[in-house]
């Protein structure tokens, strides 16, 4: 396997995103603590970059073919890969800006937060153009070790240092069953490349059931990196032990990649063996909903609500990639992309309310906000009722698009399970916008918020609505993304 | 004009009567702030002025020029399974009259509108919003009901019919309770409202029966059908059938009952007095009770075929025409010595319809329009006079100080009595006539009734023309200092309306009961046309009235002048040694037979009883408290009980993946080895 000069043009993208954490990683050990800002503009300058190059790598590629494979099968540029490394981007560079000023008032704006940071997006465009298992695996486990030190960043938080040692050991049980799954389809189909396992699932599925017990280990690893019940277990405790700038993102763009490395693993890869993995996913669907909707009912913690309703959502996800056909797919990624959207709005919402000493985690916490910032509450309520799927937010059209998949799938059953849940569901999100609306403020301190931060968060909720009123031009994007 | 006998109409003109009221309403009701109150009252009077003289040429036409009746589709809505749904206009001599009376009135109360609502701010709280722009939105108001009153009077299809027919209940609806501020005002109209579902239950009952038999709605198609169904009977329940003519026309008729206000349908009627006076006169009095009159005459080749539904016509209404009239002895507020009189007239009416004497009907609620309103806008002159106050017991030798009102009142008042040569005379002699001359079940009670009604008729309106304009000045003496005519806008009006009330019958008499002036527009079986057999003897308007000076309604009407004048003008005194020696015929009275305390005691609180049973039981019990909250609190629990599954433990964590992956083992991989 000797790689050809001209092959590695395509991956401009990953060359600069990791060309560009290294040099932050050098350039900031030599600023002083009242420069840490310029890594902070360099990250999101790196980011802009990246979504140019993948942008023009799309652009010449449009034409001449819809789908390249290169690097000896290992890496895989096609219009999914563009759409979704775009929202990763977009997510991204949201969320660093969120952060900066709750990492400035914790004194905790170090560059090495957005060098961690980078390696994540690194990580999650890898898997998002996987096209072989070990480059799947080689994805994650970046993605997965950035955001492992990334919960730890205040080490001398013990919250935060159990957190991120409980979500080491797990996601390393869930690698370790990845792993084996991968080794078991190896072992059957005698190759790693997702379209040769792909030809061999297609010809030997059916009788071939070691590709069955592989199928239920790589499930069990990919239902934990979308923290599908009962592999849901570390989300709560990682989103509430987390410094909320990290929860933020973990709870947005690792998502859109998750989604990505379902699609390439399940569907391009063992997509032969759906009726394997369809009642599987099932299972965790129904669980995630079931789980995620009635426990958080019972959170006075809002991160940790927020953690349960991602549970949900995850679970919807699943739920337009086990209808196993065009419609349930560029459902569930118009899904996982305006989650990721709406969950980086709100819990950035969370991230500009806590101040130097005081985090804003508690549901109390947003009492009266519409006396303090009515532009603030609206916001948040647009996000909420997303969240339950309210017209005529995005949320609504998200969840009705996947709903719509599963009943084309003649599940109805599945449906109304969903629907069930998610009645229950908007109960605490519309606890939220009652408290914000009607509850009297506890904390009168205002609010501080840099202005490109509002701004962007404002943009942020308008999308919200925006997409819910015009879905179609995303739709359009997803559904030529899996055509 | 064209003087070609066989000219036709044209659909034009006719939409522009039709929209010239609802182009007014909506500017003057959308941009009532920009246009100001002048701009709202001209572009309504002009809208409604365009109507009426447009309706002029129509009717000069159809009667002077022989034009050809119009009846054409304008507009089709939707067609289903073969039934179309369409806007059409069916415009022929009975059309016309009604669309000239409804314009005229219209316009009449357009302009004293202007006067009677000019300082409308004081009605309302300085706070409150909707007393902002109040006066435009009412002429808005007005004008919307000109445009509905003509929907539902050119109609030719029932859809049609039933659309106008709802369109004048909504703005009747609206204008009840114009001063929505105020309690009784938003009680009346509630009454109004709830009495005409139960009439209009009836009626689109009705219209379902016909679209059900005849699979179509438009009314010549109908009319030409109606012969071959007058044998048809109708399943009510198994073993029960009936001539389905009469159901269809009972049930139309009892959409009458509630717009024209007859017993039992009749208790808001006097309510509906809490609106503003103008539109106690145009909708109340002169044009939208009258609905139902006209829609019974429009269906005559229904009725016709069903004697079963003529009697019932016949008896409502006579019961409706005299015990109305009774209660009017008792009021003492003059709007609704009015309201009871228009009651009592619209029974008449109806009486004259269940004798088939269509055109005497017509002719009645012709010549009623003008002196009714002319009636009720004199009282609101009265009232605007006495600074708002209502009570007549307050009023009293009001002659001196409002002569045109004084003296358009007694005309009004000569001709709601039958005075001969007056309009009501005409009017009212026909019917009794009729009545008389009428053989079908029912039509003695009613002769009696009609006959008796005369005299009563006669008491309340001259009790009230005494108490308000003879006798003693009852008013205090900052009313008496403040005392003075009308202006201009509010007594032109009276004096324009005074002119047909005294006039029109002589002139109309002739050609509208006798002649053939409806043509085919109404008709009429042999066996029961009366009108004709009265025409045989009819030799000119002054051989009628001569006639009519020798007969005993005459006689009546004269004795209740009399009775009136000597009870409440030489010896007050008699008025309380009647009420004591007929307490218990007073009482009666006072209470309206009872109907409101029935209505309010087994309707009011039997509903809101049912309701509240429904709502402690199946709704606070059986929906908020087990299926809402009772699901909320087990899911709140359950909820709870779970959360503790997180116990932050990272080998129960580690524990629940690997139970997990078994589960997903054993459920999906096994199955597939068994099979």
């Amino acid at each position: 396997m000797t790689p050809d000069v001209a092959e590695f043009a395509p991956l401009a993208a990953e060359i600069f995103v990791l060309a560009m954490a290294c040099f932050i990683l050098v350039l900031d050990a030599y600023l002083p603590d009242t420069r840490r800002l310029i890594a902070f503009r360099l990250t999101q300058v790196t980011l802009l970059g990246a979504a140019v190059l993948t942008w023009m790598q799309y652009d010449t590629m449009i034409g001449t073919t819809d789908r390249m494979v290169l690097l000896g099968g290992t890496y895989v540029a096609d219009t999914l890969s563009m759409v979704l490394k775009l929202a990763v981007y977009a997510v991204s560079a949201g969320v660093f800006l969120y952060s900066r000023d709750y990492l400035r008032d914790r004194g905790i704006l170090k560059g090495e937060y957005f060098v961690l940071g980078l390696f994540g997006v690194l990580g999650m465009m890898v898997m998002i153009s996987a096209h072989n298992m070990l480059s799947v695996y080689l994805g994650l486990e970046l993605l997965s070790l950035s955001m492992y030190t990334m919960v730890a960043f205040q080490r001398q938080n013990g919250v935060a240092s159990e957190a991120a040692m409980k979500y080491f050991v797990l996601g390393a049980i869930a690698s370790g069953m990845l792993l084996y799954g991968i080794s078991m389809i190896y072992g059957a189909s005698g190759s790693l490349d997702l379209a040769a396992i792909g030809r061999y699932v297609a010809e030997h599925g059916a009788e071939d059931r070691i590709l069955a017990f592989g199928v239920v280990f790589i499930v069990a690893g990919l239902a934990f990196k979308l923290g599908n019940a009962p592999f849901h277990m570390w989300v709560p405790d990682i989103y509430n032990g987390a410094p909320t700038s990290v929860t933020l993102f973990i709870g947005a763009a690792p998502k859109i990649a998750a989604f990505a490395m379902v699609m390439r693993v399940l569907v391009e890869g063992l997509g032969g063996l759906h009726a394997d993995w369809t009642p599987m996913l099932i299972i965790l669907a129904v669980g995630s909903l079931a789980v995620g909707n009635v426990i958080a009912i019972a959170q006075t913690n809002i991160k940790r609500m927020l953690a349960y309703s991602t549970i949900s959502h995850m679970g919807f996800v699943v739920l337009g990639i086990l209808a196993a056909n065009k419609v349930g797919y560029s459902g569930a990624m118009f899904y996982a992309i305006t989650y990721a959207l709406t969950s980086a709005g709100g819990f950035g919402l969370l991230v500009l309310l806590s101040r130097a000493g005081f985090e804003a985690e508690k549901l109390d916490d947003l009492k009266g906000l519409n006396d303090r910032n009515p532009w603030l509450a609206f916001l948040m309520l647009l996000l909420m009722f997303s969240m339950a799927g309210v017209p005529p937010t995005v949320g609504f059209y998200a969840k009705l698009s996947v709903l719509q998949a599963v009943v084309s799938a003649d599940m109805v059953w599945l449906a109304a399970v969903a629907v069930f849940f998610s009645i229950i569901g908007a109960f605490y999100y519309i606890r939220v916008v009652k408290v914000m609306y009607f509850d009297k403020p506890e904390d009168e301190a205002p609010i501080f918020a840099g202005f490109d931060a509002k701004a962007v968060l404002s943009v942020n909720g308008l999308a919200v609505l925006a997409l819910g009123v015009y879905p179609s031009g995303l739709m359009a994007w997803c559904a030529k993304a899996l055509g | 004009m064209d003087m070609t006998p066989n000219m036709t109409l044209s659909e034009n003109v006719l939409l522009s009567i039709v929209l010239a009221p609802l182009a007014g309403a909506i500017v003057a009701g959308l941009f009532s702030k920009a246009i100001g109150r002048a701009g709202a009252h001209w572009v309504t009077i002009l809208g409604v002025l365009t109507s009426f003289l447009l309706s002029l040429t129509v009717f000069k036409a159809l009667v002077f020029d022989g034009a050809a009746k119009f009846d054409a589709t304008v507009y089709t809505w939707l067609v289903s399974e073969g039934v179309k749904f369409e806007v059409g206009f069916l415009v022929d001599k009975l059309t016309v009259l009604m669309m000239t009376v409804v314009t005229f009135v219209s316009l009449m109360v357009h302009i004293y509108t202007i006067g009677y609502m000019a300082d409308d701010e004081h009605n309302w709280d300085e706070k409150s919003l909707a007393g902002k722009n109040s006066y435009q939105r009412f002429f808005s108001y007005i004008s919307l009901f000109t445009f509905s009153m003509l929907m539902l009077v050119m109609a030719n299809n029932f859809m049609q019919l039933f659309f106008g027919w709802e369109a004048v209940g909504v703005v009747s609806y609206l204008l009840i309770g114009f001063w929505s501020t105020r309690e009784t005002a938003i009680y009346a109209n509630l009454k109004a409202f709830l009495v005409n579902r139960v009439g209009d239950f009836g009626f689109l009952l009705g219209i379902a029966a016909v679209l059900m038999s005849f699979n179509s709605l438009n009314y010549a198609e109908v009319f030409a059908a109606a012969p071959r169904m007058a044998d048809a009977t109708f399943q009510v329940f198994p073993g029960v059938d009936w001539s389905l003519l009469s159901v269809i026309g009972i049930l139309l008729f009892v959409g009458a009952m509630g717009k024209s206000a007859q017993m039992p349908l009749h208790v808001w009627l006097p309510d509906s007095m809490e609106g503003p006076t103008p539109i106690s006169a145009l909708i109340h009095a002169a044009t939208m009770v009258t609905a139902g009159i006209f829609m019974v005459a429009r269906m005559s080749p229904i009725y016709e075929l069903s004697e079963t539904a003529l009697s019932v016509v016949l008896v409502i209404g006579a019961l409706t025409a005299f015990f109305t009239g009774l209660l009017g002895l008792v009021q003492h507020d003059i709007k609704r010595v009015v309201a009871y009189s228009t009651l009592s007239q619209l029974g008449y009416m109806t009486v004259a319809l269940g004798a088939s004497a269509y055109s005497a009907a017509i002719f009645h609620l012709m010549t009623h329009a003008f002196f009714k309103a002319l009636l009720f806008l004199a009282a609101g002159s009265v009232i605007i006079a006495m600074h708002h106050e209502q009570d007549m017991r307050k009023m009293g030798g009001l002659k001196k100080y409002m002569p045109i009102t004084y003296w358009t009142s007694l005309l009004g008042s000569l001709a709601l009595i039958g005075f001969p040569g007056f309009s009501g005379f005409f009017s009212k002699d026909g019917i009794i006539e009729a009545v008389h001359h009428s053989h079908i079940a029912g039509s003695s009670l009613a002769y009696f009734s009609v006959t008796a009604g005369v005299f009563i008729t006669a008491l309340y309106s001259f009790r009230m023309f005494f108490l308000v304009f003879h006798g003693q000045e009852r008013m205090d003496e900052h009313t008496r200092h403040h005392l003075h005519e009308t202006p201009a806008v509010v007594t032109v009006p009276l004096m324009l309306l005074a002119i047909p009330s005294v006039i029109l019958g002589f002139f109309t008499v002739g050609p509208v009961l006798f002649g053939d002036y409806f043509g085919d527009a109404i008709y009429v079986a042999a066996a029961h046309d009366g009108l004709a057999v009265m025409g045989e003897h009819f030799h000119g308007a002054f051989g009628f009235i001569l006639h009519g000076m020798m007969g005993l309604p005459f006689w009546l009407a004269s004795a209740g002048v009399f009775t009136a004048w000597f009870i409440y003008m030489k010896r007050p005194d008699i008025a309380d040694v009647f009420q004591d020696k007929l307490s218990v015929v007073h009482r009666i009275l006072e209470n309206k037979y009872g109907f409101d305390d029935f209505n309010q005691k087994v309707f009011g609180d039997g509903s809101r009883g049912l309701g509240g049973l429904l709502w402690q039981v199946g709704d606070v019990k059986v929906i908020d408290g087990a299926a809402v909250n009772g699901s909320a609190r087990l899911v709140g629990w359950f909820s709870t009980v779970v959360r503790h599954i997180q116990t932050g433990y990272l080998y129960h964590y580690a524990f629940a993946m690997i139970i997990g992956l078994l589960v997903l083992l054993s459920w999906v991989v096994v199955p597939g080895f068994v099979r």
